[in-house]
């Protein structure tokens, strides 16, 4: 029989008052944010921002997604740079962690090493500038936002330790019925791996919509701008927003700047947000996989 | 070496497939990884642009000239880089643990689970909006944090201005975003222990404080002690993305929030001199390699099989 002293229910409380209190915190500036985006702009003017909307005002919407705006070209941007990045980056990884995985070729060990050692050693920022943007052309160009991404180490030896999980015995006797290496990646490993898979390619997928630093880097032509690096744009200079509409009647005072910034930034997080309660499950996977063996 | 390579080209045709399976990875690393650290020898050349890397001349320490001209201010950027990473692996770690410590105590699934997944959702965030969302809190005129002090009948702060209060506000938006992911490595850990232990403890009258003290904390300490290793092998890297993001070009702020980072991307984009950056960058990487090697040396006593090589 359990006997629950005052102390113990005290802790137990107490861990559901911090719970609360801390999704309480990671939500609130999301909130404000669309709260801000749906929000008059001379009411923000007079009352600052807020968690809560007052009135709601579609303006901020309507403008950011009328024509000749330049969120719907980073948007594009940033999807064809994710989709791409994540499907060229799952491709690699995998070819390269699947051939790592196999102990009984000498090779993958002097190989491992050689992608143990990038996690510890690098040239630092400015050789490899110069080897991106001189060497390799990259410079605003499109493959500067997936290529140097193109594979993360370390996703590729946590995929790889998932790998080497699998049952070798399924591979040789793939092999006596004279299978060849890329038939047991992609008929046997592939869809026994299909959770570490889905994990890594999450991870791939984030990085790639996240990143700006690539763009900061390597691209200055304004039609190349991802979301993010765009935002940075506007909520430091309204008016670059204001551009591809300098023609149209609105007045540039009439430009909610404020509702402007907020609504781009909840455009930028919706598709995560959406995705995020069904994606969660796999994500705490993938800690754990890699937490197990980083 | 005839024989080395004898054996290598009988690899080569027995395992033909695998071989083709690591190259276009290999080719990754080679350049993207490889090539730059091949090209650290700019940091002793006099880079001109025409002439790339392998063709400019040497101009041996020159570029390191800066150590003596300038060393108030490289000074500064190390211990801003030091003083912040302590301040972020010390309290980032802590709130973790306490995190994942109060997770394992609820009992209710549904409460689990959806509180678990608001307070990891703040990871998936880049740090750009992060800086949005700083804004929304910290803009002189309309931001909230200042609403509520004028609520307060106090004087608004202009935030942006004041460089003092930055390591607070670093701090906090660190934890608030990578706490909740952290936890769940902690709380990873805490499943691994052996539920036998609490059994027996709760047999013998151990509260739950006791039972934390006494099982869960020295049951993760393993991986408390290996994570924080391995974050001190990359105390002398700052997150570019974080302080870039947040600070940007602000110059009010530098005196407490430039990093080694920042300070490399700035020589290089707004100063344009590439051998000051590339010999800090140089610098910065040795440093960085043999405290990761040191802390995988300390990590490889506590267990072999968490250290990196």
């Amino acid at each position: 029989m359990k006997t629950k002293t005052a102390s113990d229910k005290f802790i137990a409380g107490f861990a559901y008052v911090y719970m609360i209190l801390f999704a309480i915190v990671a939500i609130i500036p999301f909130m404000t944010i669309i709260s801000t985006s749906l929000t008059d702009e001379q009411y923000i003017r007079a009352n600052g921002f807020d968690i809560f909307p007052h009135e709601v005002t579609w303006a901020a919407y309507k403008y950011v997604l009328g024509r000749g705006s330049a969120i719907l070209g980073a948007y594009q941007v940033t999807l064809v740079v994710t989709v791409v990045g994540t499907l060229f980056s799952m491709l690699i990884t995998t070819m390269m962690a699947f051939a790592l995985s196999r102990k009984e070729w000498k090779m993958s060990v002097p190989i491992s090493f050689i992608v143990y050692f990038t996690m510890l050693f690098n040239g630092g920022l400015v050789p490899w500038y110069i080897v991106t943007s001189k060497y390799l052309h990259l410079h605003d160009n499109l493959l500067a936002l997936i290529l140097p991404y193109a594979i993360n180490a370390f996703n590729l030896l946590v995929l790889r330790s998932f790998i080497s999980g699998i049952d070798n015995s399924i591979f040789e006797a793939a092999k006596i019925d004279g299978a060849n290496d890329i038939h047991l990646l992609f008929r046997i490993a592939l869809p026994l791996a299909l959770p570490g898979l889905a994990t890594i390619c999450l991870f791939y997928a984030i990085s790639y919509w996240n990143d700006w630093w690539l763009a900061l880097m390597l691209i200055s032509e304004r039609d190349l701008y991802p979301l993010q690096l765009l935002i940075r744009a506007i909520t430091s200079n309204i008016s670059y927003a204001a551009s591809g509409a300098a023609n149209s009647s609105i007045a540039a005072a009439s430009i909610p700047k404020e509702g402007v910034k907020m609504a781009t930034t909840v455009l930028t997080i919706g598709p995560i947000i959406l995705l995020y309660p069904f994606l969660q499950r796999y994500f705490v996977k993938g800690l754990t996989i890699g937490s197990v063996k980083g | 070496m005839r024989r080395a390579v004898h054996v290598l080209f009988s690899d080569l045709v027995k395992n033909k497939f695998l071989y083709l399976l690591v190259l276009p990875g290999l080719a990754y690393f080679l350049l993207f990884s490889y090539l730059p650290m091949a090209g650290i020898i700019v940091a002793f050349k006099e880079y001109r642009m025409d002439l790339g890397i392998f063709g400019s001349p040497f101009n041996g320490l020159d570029n390191f000239r800066f150590l003596t001209v300038d060393t108030a201010s490289v000074l500064k950027v190390i211990f801003n880089t030091l003083f912040l990473n302590i301040l972020f692996i010390g309290i980032g770690t802590a709130l973790a643990v306490i995190t994942a410590v109060l997770i394992n105590e609820i009992r209710l699934t549904w409460f689990k689970k959806i509180s678990q997944s608001l307070i990891i959702l703040p990871n998936f965030i880049s740090w750009i909006i992060v800086a949005v969302f700083a804004y929304n809190f910290l803009n002189t005129d309309f931001g909230i944090l200042n609403g509520w002090l004028k609520g307060l009948g106090m004087e608004g702060v202009s935030w942006y201005n004041r460089a003092e209060f930055w390591p607070v506000i670093l701090v906090l938006l660190y934890s608030w975003k990578s706490v909740g992911f952290n936890s769940i490595i902690y709380l990873a850990a805490i499943t691994g222990i052996d539920q036998e232990q609490y059994e027996s403890a709760s047999l013998d009258g151990a509260s739950k404080f006791r039972k934390i003290w006494h099982i869960t904390i020295p049951g993760i300490s393993k991986t408390i002690i290996i994570l924080l290793l391995l974050a001190i092998g990359r105390i002398f890297y700052g997150d570019f993305g974080m302080i870039y993001g947040l600070v940007g070009d602000n110059s009010l702020l530098f005196s407490t929030t430039d990093v080694i980072d920042t300070y490399v991307f700035r020589a290089l984009r707004t100063l344009n001199d590439v051998g000051m950056s590339s010999a800090i960058g140089l610098l910065q990487s040795v440093i960085g390699f043999l405290l990761v090697f040191a802390a995988n040396a300390v990590v490889r006593k506590y267990d072999k099989d968490s250290a990196l090589f």
